[in-house]
């Protein structure tokens, strides 16, 4: 109920601290020839239950942040800076032993690619058992119970003869649901899914989707949920981050974010989508290409595509405008005007108004599904 | 499963006739005329005549190919012209001699060469790496027949520990590999024919193993919870049906090429019989040899298929 409400700030104070806080990271990946900045200070809350839909083009470095929380990647090429607070467990910081106990249990992760992402050696079953004996220490029978339980929740059909299936011999759709049984066996507090239905046809989507916010808001699960797909974002979010050259460039509610967007990058994306009014559709490409992660510039990293640029935008990345309700943007032209984030343009286009109004009537539309 | 094996195994039959085919052929292309060199010079046309009558020979060459079959499949692959004695005898002991220490030298290639490939792929980019990657590449490129005379040298003649040829006393009749005073003849043999396929099945499976490492259910498995000997174990088993394609491929180039290797050792094996066949011109023990091994190397390779598709379910799908 109440994570639809938009959150008084100083009302939820007194509440325990956010579930997940992430302050500053900075991820890059340092080789012989260059270094890649993929996240360059990040920085957010998210509480017990709520649910963040990070979008941006692709390069953003969505994959890397998300990644970064179970600390995945190559240890080797990557630094990994700032905190990552999740629970009581500082990930950063934690030992390799805590941390695989951690993995797939306390944090899960979903991927992009149900094709690739299971081994194609062994069985549903099998993968949804060793997770599960990994770390409850389940016996086998008690574990393969527990396997066909998950499978029946995330609605698979036939249950068990799909256990003893292997990963080729399910479609797409089956195959995410399969890996979202593996993710969810452990009951984890808090569910990284990274483009989870971008592979799928668009009518599984819809049913993948709406099972994965179901089964979030059952197990009171804090998601992350990376999607390019802004009618995805407004179907499941509570709260939205943009992200541009590895910075939350937009960050709030989703109904500020997607009706009321602030930064000229939120608002050119937004304009870009909801062209053809078609709920499901991808981001189209705004003018100009993203910038080199290998030599980002001192100032703004969003100027060299930018219709509203001003002299001080090349000197230093701007700083974090927050207003009241917390929604926060980058941009030297967004100020605050009494309780809430304003852009101070000569002019707004109106395209971008309308797409607001569109997206809004989309998101109410789906709200109004679910309940 | 079964259906596919059934499968595999029926088209096994056409190859292993191609095989026989090819092997009567090489007869018929072999320069010169048999029965003219079983003959004295004085003898009359007429007594060529008998004698091609006499060995079959009259008869159209598919005819012959089928009463030469016939023989083949109960086990009479004719005499040979050198010693006169049956051909199978002499090739099925030779080439048991040849199998078992092949066997023998792969699989120990096979194991070690996992080990290493694991190791190696553990400490990526490190000393250990390097120094495997070295050891590789030197069985790889190091001519077998000098490692063997090295290995003489070595452990025969230096150290004494071992026997520098043959089989021992016993020759290859009642040669017990369970007995160390005949097994100690087969291991200079065996490590020289196992180094070339250790250096190759390291490299491969090094690489195998770093391009099983980058996919992306490796990536879930971590995210699992899995630990880092967990991965791995699963990576392994992910590279098991190219490296057994490997094992067999190279146990395929063992009993056909040794030659070099059982000639330095005088090991009885095939690779020496073919030697002495071809240089005493003796058709049907060539001929024999030949059918033997190539039966043995399409076995081989109906073995690694059924294997394989025990390891990986997507094969029998296909
Ligand atoms: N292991 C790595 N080593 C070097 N560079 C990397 C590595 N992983 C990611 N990158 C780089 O980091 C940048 C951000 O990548 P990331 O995958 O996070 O983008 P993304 O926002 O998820 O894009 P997409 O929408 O296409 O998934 C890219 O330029 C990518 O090439
Ligand atoms: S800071 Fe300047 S360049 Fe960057 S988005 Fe705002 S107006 Fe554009
Ligand atoms: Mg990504």
């Amino acid at each position: 109920m109440n994570d639809m409400t938009p959150t008084n700030l100083s009302g939820s104070m007194p509440l325990a601290a956010p579930f997940v806080r992430v302050k500053d990271l900075r991820v890059r990946f340092v080789s012989r020839e260059a270094t890649v900045r993929a996240v360059n200070g990040v920085t957010f809350d998210l509480a017990r239950g709520e649910v963040l839909c990070v979008i941006g083009e692709s390069g953003s470095g969505k994959s890397v942040m998300m990644r970064s929380l179970l600390r995945l990647h190559p240890k080797k090429r990557t630094v990994i800076e700032g905190s990552m607070q999740v629970g009581e467990h500082d990930i950063g910081a934690v030992s390799d032993r805590v941390l695989s106990k951690l993995r797939g249990s306390t944090i899960s992760m979903i991927f992009q690619e149900p094709m690739t992402a299971l081994d194609p050696l062994y069985t549903i079953g099998d993968q949804i058992v060793e997770t599960v004996r990994r770390h409850e220490g389940l016996g086998r029978e008690a574990a393969w119970a527990r396997a066909l339980e998950l499978l029946e929740l995330v609605r698979v059909p036939s249950p068990e003869r799909r256990l003893k299936a292997y990963p080729h011999e399910l479609s797409g759709g089956l195959r995410q649901r399969a890996m979202i049984a593996v993710a969810l066996s452990c009951r984890p507090s808090l569910l990284l899914a990274d483009e989870p239905t971008t592979a799928l046809d668009a009518s599984v989507q819809i049913q993948v989707l709406v099972l994965l916010r179901k089964l979030q808001r059952e197990m009171e699960m804090s998601m992350i949920f990376v999607t390019h797909d802004l009618g995805v974002a407004a179907q499941i979010a509570d709260k939205v981050a943009v992200m541009y050259a590895g910075r939350i460039i937009e960050y709030g509610t989703v109904a500020d974010v997607l009706n009321r967007p602030q930064h000229p990058y939120t608002r050119a994306m937004l304009a870009s989508t909801v062209k053809d009014q078609e709920r499901g559709v991808q981001l189209e490409a705004i003018a100009g290409s993203p910038p080199d992660l290998r030599a980002l510039p001192d100032g703004c990293s969003f100027l060299p595509r930018c219709g509203y640029a001003k002299p001080e935008c090349a000197v230093a990345m701007p700083p974090e405008t927050v207003d009241a309700r917390g929604h926060m943007a980058r941009c030297y032209r967004v100020g605050v005007e009494g309780q809430r984030l304003a852009f101070s343009a000569p002019a707004i286009q109106p395209s971008v108004c309308t797409n607001a109004s569109q997206l809004a009537a989309a998101r109410a539309e789906m709200l109004g599904r679910q309940a | 499963m079964w259906l596919y094996a059934l499968r595999r195994i029926i088209l096994t039959i056409p190859i292993l006739f191609g095989v026989t085919v090819i092997c009567f052929a090489l007869v018929q292309i072999a320069p010169g005329d048999p029965i003219q060199n079983l003959l004295s010079p004085t003898a009359s046309q007429a007594d060529a005549e008998r004698l091609r009558a006499a060995y079959g020979l009259d008869k159209p060459l598919p005819v012959q190919y089928v009463i030469w079959l016939g023989k083949v499949l109960v086990g009479d692959m004719g005499m040979s012209i050198a010693n006169n004695t049956p051909v199978t005898g002499e090739v099925l002991r030779a080439f048991m001699n040849t199998i078992v220490i092949a066997m023998i030298a792969v699989v120990i290639a096979f194991v070690l060469s996992t080990i290493f490939g694991v190791a190696a792929a553990y400490r990526s980019g490190g000393l250990v790496d390097k120094a495997i990657t070295a050891v590789a590449v030197f069985g790889i490129s190091v001519p077998t027949f000098w490692l063997g005379v090295i290995l003489v040298i070595i452990f025969a003649v230096n150290l004494s520990w071992l026997p520098a040829t043959g089989m021992g006393a016993g020759g290859s009749k009642g040669f017990d590999y369970l007995s160390w005073s005949d097994f100690r003849f087969a291991v200079m043999p065996i490590i020289a024919l196992a180094l070339p396929p250790l250096g190759i099945m390291t490299r491969t499976t090094r690489s195998s193993l770093s391009e099983i490492l980058n996919q992306d259910f490796v990536q879930t498995l971590r995210a699992k919870g899995l630990t880092e000997t967990e991965v791995m174990i699963h990576a392994v088993r992910n590279i098991m049906p190219a490296a057994v394609a490997m094992l067999g491929l190279q146990l395929g180039y063992l009993i056909g090429g040794s030659v070099l290797v059982e000639t330095v050792f005088t090991w009885p094996g095939t690779g020496y019989l073919l030697n002495k066949a071809i240089l005493t011109r003796d058709i049907p023990l060539l001929q024999g040899t030949i059918l033997v091994l190539a039966t043995a190397f399409v076995l081989i390779n109906l073995v690694v298929d059924l294997a394989q598709s025990l390891i990986d379910p997507r094969i029998k799908r296909s």
